[in-house]
């Protein structure tokens, strides 16, 4: 039991001259077991700090933010976060950096290098256990967060904007590396974004969010359109180019134009 | 080393050789200065004696006991009193910068009145030491002490503090304990402004070796210095220097290449 569940939840923030500004209005929203949620919208639209909210690193100014029927009441390893800008420690190997969770969870050292080993080799890191992160390529640093996360086989995953650092080859590379690997083993994942695209060809469900005050405009289900094009056989730039794509992306952009039209 | 600038447009990069060459040239200009003014009778040898008379007063003080001891055991005196001094401000310093930089209310309580009493100089405080401990080991630890403390609490707090926030949270969401959090991010983090502070205390706290000193009686570098003016000797007030600005580099080189270590290490600038 994994679903993340956010009831009438809004968050202000205090500003540091003084007054309130308010980050997310009331919000509900239901993410199911074993689903992939994409949540795009502008900077500022409070997508962040929903996912945080769920990872335990921030908590709403009212309403309630259940995992699994049981309220948020801090950080944990069943709800594995990958950061925009990695965060691996620079004084820990990647075989340091993975195995971090499963220390801290007391794992047997034997079962611990089974699993650390597993994911190097899925995440294409073999021949750099060794390696320090600042070693490393930026899509590799990220393999390595991607890695951390997994291995603590978390109920949970909430990615923030993980590929937003890596430039376009990079990231298309990763989209495809995660897809195999959310296919493989499913989890509840929350993938913040600004990229339509990634979160088109990624997720279960768009949900597009706007801001001023942040909040979500429409939810938008993408199996049909996946199913019904054979995605899941297809190279992501081939999926990018075919018309059931593009014109979802134009749906998710016209959406996202409008908004800003109207609050600005 | 490589891209050291000194005289011409920025961008010029000098050779081993050539900053061998500047670094002689330095200390020529320096020793042949001295030997200019000693020479000409400008000041009279007994006050400014020539650089191969203070050369030939080490030789002697290295061979025949000054003050009660041969050179070697005044240095060996002082570099154990300043271990002693610096290592009890590295171990109260450190940890406790890192837990204030940690705890806010720690940070609270202790930084108003740390700012207040740190520039108290370490000199200033020889009365006290004094009376406090009179010739015993305590006084010159406590000036040793004093004159360390500052950046090495500075240091670990500061690390401390500017510690990726997000490392934190990645800890924090891998099931870290807050205890773990301190062995595995908060130290290895705060380390870089760590050991830069171990250098900064370490040079001040030998610079308050000589002020220690003046309070005890026995052996020591400045305690030679101090014996070498009551007997109006400049030669081994100046041997004494001498023996400071060396142990003192050494200890400066020692620890920038520590330092260096660390940061080849992990990668940082």
């Amino acid at each position: 039991m994994s679903e993340i569940v956010f009831k009438g939840v809004t968050k202000t923030f205090r500003l540091p001259k003084g007054g309130d500004f308010l980050a997310i209005n009331t919000t509900d929203l239901r993410i199911e077991e074993r689903e992939f949620v994409a949540i795009v919208g502008p900077s500022g639209c409070g997508k962040t700090t929903l996912m945080r909210m769920a990872a335990g690193l921030e908590f709403p100014t009212s309403g309630s933010v259940e995992v699994g029927g049981k309220p948020v009441r801090g950080p944990g390893p069943e709800r594995a976060v990958v950061f925009q800008q990695f965060a691996l420690m620079p004084w820990k190997s990647v075989r340091e950096n993975i195995g971090f969770g499963l220390m801290c969870k007391g794992t047997p050292r034997a079962e611990a290098d089974a699993a650390i080993a597993h994911y190097i080799e899925l995440m294409g890191l073999a021949g750099h256990e060794d390696s320090f992160p600042h070693q490393l390529s930026g899509g590799m640093q990220q393999r390595v967060a991607i890695a951390r996360a997994y291995v603590m086989n978390p109920a949970a995953l909430l990615m923030d904007e993980p590929f937003g650092a890596l430039d376009a080859q990079t990231r298309i590379i990763m989209q495809e590396e995660l897809v195999r690997l959310a296919r493989r083993n499913p989890r509840t994942v929350i993938f913040i974004t600004h990229a339509v695209d990634e979160a088109i060809y990624l997720a279960d469900r768009v949900v597009v969010m706007g801001r001023k005050p942040g909040r979500i405009i429409e939810m938008i289900d993408i199996r049909p359109l996946r199913a019904d094009g054979g995605w899941e056989a297809m190279p992501v730039e081939e999926v990018m180019d075919t018309p059931a794509f593009t014109h979802m992306r134009s749906r998710v952009w016209k959406l996202l134009k409008a908004r800003e039209a109207q609050t600005t | 080393m490589a891209n050291r600038n000194f005289l011409g447009p920025s961008g010029t990069v000098l050779g081993p050789v050539e900053f061998w060459l500047l670094t002689l040239a330095g200390f020529g200009l320096f020793f042949g200065t001295w030997s200019l003014v000693s020479w000409s009778g400008w000041m009279p040898p007994n006050l400014l004696p020539s650089p191969l008379a203070v050369w030939e007063t080490l030789v002697r003080l290295w061979n025949q006991p000054f003050a009660g001891h041969v050179y070697a055991e005044h240095l060996t005196a002082s570099i154990g009193r300043f271990l002693m001094g610096w290592a009890i401000a590295v171990g109260i310093g450190i940890p406790l910068g890192l837990l204030m930089g940690w705890y806010r209310i720690l940070d609270e309580i202790i930084t108003p009145l740390f700012d207040s009493i740190r520039f108290v100089a370490p000199l200033a405080w020889v009365p006290l030491a004094a009376l406090w401990f009179g010739t015993g080991i305590g006084g010159p630890l406590l000036i040793i002490f004093v004159g360390s403390f500052a950046p090495c609490l500075i240091s670990a707090y500061r690390g401390a503090r500017l510690v990726e926030p997000r490392l934190v949270e990645a800890a924090q969401m891998m099931g870290a304990s807050g205890r773990r959090i301190i062995q595995h991010v908060l130290v290895p983090g705060a380390m870089p402004s760590i050991i830069s502070g171990l250098r900064v205390s370490a040079g001040l706290g030998w610079q308050s070796l000589v002020g220690s000193e003046l309070i005890v009686v026995g052996a020591g570098l400045g305690y030679l210095m101090v014996q070498g003016q009551g007997n109006l000797a400049t030669n081994i007030v100046i041997a004494g220097m001498i023996g400071i600005g060396v142990v003192g580099f050494v200890i400066d080189v020692a620890l920038r290449s520590v330092e260096a270590w660390f940061r080849r290490r992990w990668g940082q600038a």
